[in-house]
């Protein structure tokens, strides 16, 4: 369930959509003719307000109300939902371990980063320290996916009865449509609902257009990030293994708004940090395109954090 | 380092000519690294700075340049400073206080306006400002008819964009909500920082003395009346979380005096405490030398001093260097330590005014109540 999927399902990643709607382009762009399944989970308790986004969709959107299912869930199966907080806490816990960790290793890097003496050998050095960041990174995400896999073998959430109806329902009402649509919102929220009801194979088949937090937890890996909050130091850091669904790219909402992206030292520690995915700033009407076996496209908006501190346009551009 | 004005001085011919064009070529007052010269043109007897920086003598003699009308005087300002200040000039036997004509940078508070010099490296916060993309808050009246002062007290309220009933918020309260509206944008503040999730969504309770001097200073009846009658209010109208964390008390200057002192008469009420530029005068001998209206302020602060007890959770103190109350905020921070609260200081080259509180605020709210800022990507 958490491991990279090298085969990408076919769909659009979109920017923010609050401001600058342009996903009402995208569906017939992917003949996606029919009525849309709606994932609007990121929104918690406002779920259900959706009014602009079936304006958006045409006004042909589904929602599948993961978030209401979840609660109906907890409040059904008092079980689960005490292993879930137990799960939850646990996460908690070893997100906060992780990030002093990231501390001192990011620190590592600034400190080389400023060093003076031979270029090669503190190029060198940089490089290894790098590498001690990406160390910490794969020990947290492989320590998250450890919690989550016991999670899933002592739960078995799926063959739970509560569960199990929610599935075969929102599988009902996903077989009759030619789409589905996540928006942004709580990036936790929307993994946890998604993977509760195990949307991953449900939804691999059918053309995706997502957003922001949606887009996120769709790819690989989840990445938080904000280089200037008003506390603490603006590491970025993961969260957990995303759905994998879409593969190879590391997707930053508001990256104009998050990230110092005019700054090519902390553009170049992110890229390096996270290559061989791409890090892609995916801003207002900004697209990443899966729907070409050759690999991911963007449109002429979208830019690509570079390993020399650059921020380009994304290669190829989407026909 | 050579300043502007010195290069004027060396200038021959020096005659009003000369004068035009260093006044057209700069504006001011002429921040230069860490030297500011202010200047002023006319016929008068003589020029003074007036500010408040604690530390400065408060009134500071500009020169006259030989054989022109133009005035100057430059000071030391160090980087990140933000001065307040009126210019004093008199002529004919007579003063008057008056803001400087040629810098249009104003700061308003409730006795009028002052003129504001910008340090190098001060600028002021991009989320002051409306931000277009940020979704507003509401503000409503609502007038509490019996309250333990015998009259009827007015209550402005905040709550924050998409405000549903159906979710709990963190409840904020701040003294002189009134003066925190107009002179510290605390309403474009709470809009910003909730927009871009900084601050978690919350319902502010803004409140309005009559008279702050005696109200503020360690009165019971204004203790009950935050306690007993805003806070039953708050809570039985809106969707607040019930536990104490979720509450904060917030003021400045005598208003961080009620915040503590309402505190420390009821501990465990408000979980966190928002202190700006606190009145904290204290004396450790003799009597106290700020006059009658800090007579009871003392006699609390000496108090509280004696026997902090444990009155919340988080303190969040701030304090501008330029202040005469420095000493005083300075010197609370280590007996708050002591008492196991968890304590934040936050320290500004600013001075006792309402844009220095405004802003701290998005350090102090963000540590208060953080918003879902590393969460959430809409």
């Amino acid at each position: 369930m958490y491991t990279e999927s090298p085969e990408p399902a076919t769909g659009v990643l979109l920017g923010p959509q609050r401001l600058a709607v342009t996903v009402d382009r995208e569906l017939p762009a992917l003949a996606a003719d029919g009525q849309v399944a709606a994932i609007s989970a990121g929104w918690q308790e406002r779920e259900a307000e959706d009014d602009e986004l079936q304006a958006a969709l045409g006004n042909r959107a589904i929602n599948l109300c993961l978030h209401a299912r979840g609660d109906a869930v907890f409040r059904d199966d008092p079980e689960l939902k005490d292993a879930h907080r137990v799960k939850q806490d646990r996460l908690r816990s070893i997100q906060a371990l992780y990030r002093g960790r990231l501390v001192h290793s990011i620190a590592a890097v600034h400190e080389l980063q400023r060093a003076r003496g031979p270029a090669d050998l503190i190029a060198d050095e940089i490089t290894a320290a790098i590498d001690a960041i990406r160390l910490v990174d794969r020990q947290h995400l492989d320590r998250v996916t450890a919690i989550n896999d016991e999670y899933e073998a002592a739960l078995r959430p799926g063959e739970r009865p509560v569960v199990a109806a929610h599935r075969e329902a929102i599988a009902d009402i996903l077989a009759g449509c030619a789409a589905v649509a996540i928006t942004g919102g709580h990036v936790a929220t929307i993994l946890n609902r998604l993977r509760l009801f195990d949307l991953g194979p449900l939804i691999r088949g059918l053309p995706i257009v997502a957003w922001s937090a949606g887009a996120m937890s769709l790819t690989d890996r989840v990445i938080l990030f904000h280089d200037s909050p008003p506390q603490g130091r603006g590491n970025a850091e993961i969260l957990e293994a995303g759905l994998g669904l879409f593969p190879g790219v590391v997707v930053l909402p508001h990256a104009r708004r998050r990230l110092l992206l005019d700054d090519p030292i902390r553009v170049s520690l992110f890229a390096r940090r996270f290559a061989p995915a791409r890090a892609i700033a995916l801003d207002e009407r900004c697209k990443i395109a899966f729907v070409d076996p050759g690999g991911p496209c963007g449109n002429e908006l979208t830019r690509v954090l570079g390993e020399d501190g650059a921020v380009r346009p994304m290669e190829p551009q989407c026909p | 380092m050579s300043l502007a004005i010195h290069s004027l001085l060396r200038t021959r011919p020096l005659d009003q000519g000369a004068v035009e064009r260093f006044l057209r070529d700069h504006e001011f007052p002429l921040v230069e690294g860490t030297s500011a010269t202010f200047v002023f043109r006319g016929e008068v007897d003589a020029v003074f700075l007036r500010h408040w920086v604690f530390g400065l003598g408060s009134q500071q003699p500009f020169h006259r340049l030989p054989g022109t009308d133009l005035w100057y005087l430059v000071i030391e300002l160090p980087r990140g400073s933000r001065v307040e200040y009126k210019l004093e000039v008199h002529r004919g036997g007579h003063s008057t206080w008056i803001r400087d004509p040629r810098n249009q940078h104003l700061a308003h508070d409730p006795f009028g306006a002052n003129s504001v010099c910008q340090g190098e490296g001060y600028a002021t916060p991009e989320w002051v400002h409306p931000d277009h993309e940020a979704r507003p808050g509401t503000l409503e009246e609502v007038v509490l008819p019996k309250t333990p002062f015998g009259d009827a007290r007015r209550l402005t309220i905040y709550l924050p964009a998409r405000f549903r009933v159906s979710r709990r918020y963190r409840l904020l309260v701040v003294h002189d909500g009134g003066d925190y509206l107009r002179f510290s944008a605390l309403k474009t503040v709470l809009d910003n920082l909730i927009h871009r999730l900084e601050v978690a969504p919350l319902i502010v309770a803004l409140t309005h003395p009559h008279d702050r001097l005696i109200e503020y200073a360690n009165d019971p009846t204004h203790a009950d009346y935050i306690v007993n009658t805003v806070l039953p209010y708050m809570e039985e109208r809106f969707p607040l979380f019930p536990a104490a964390t979720a509450r904060c008390l917030m003021g400045a200057s005598f208003g961080g005096v009620a915040s503590l002192s309402t505190a420390w008469r009821y501990p465990g009420r408000f979980g966190c405490l928002l202190l700006q530029s606190g009145s904290f005068a204290f004396t450790d001998i003799g009597e106290n030398r700020r006059g009658p209206a800090f007579d009871r302020v003392v006699s609390f602060v000496n108090a509280f001093r004696e026997a902090p007890g444990r009155p919340a959770e988080k303190v969040f103190v701030s304090c501008g260097t330029y202040e005469s109350l420095i000493y005083e905020n300075r010197s609370m921070v280590p007996l708050l330590q002591t008492t196991g609260m968890d304590i934040r200081y936050e320290e500004a080259r600013d001075g006792h005014n309402w844009e220095n509180w405004r802003d701290r605020l998005r350090i102090a709210l963000s540590w208060i109540f953080p918003g879902p800022l590393w969460m959430v990507y809409e």
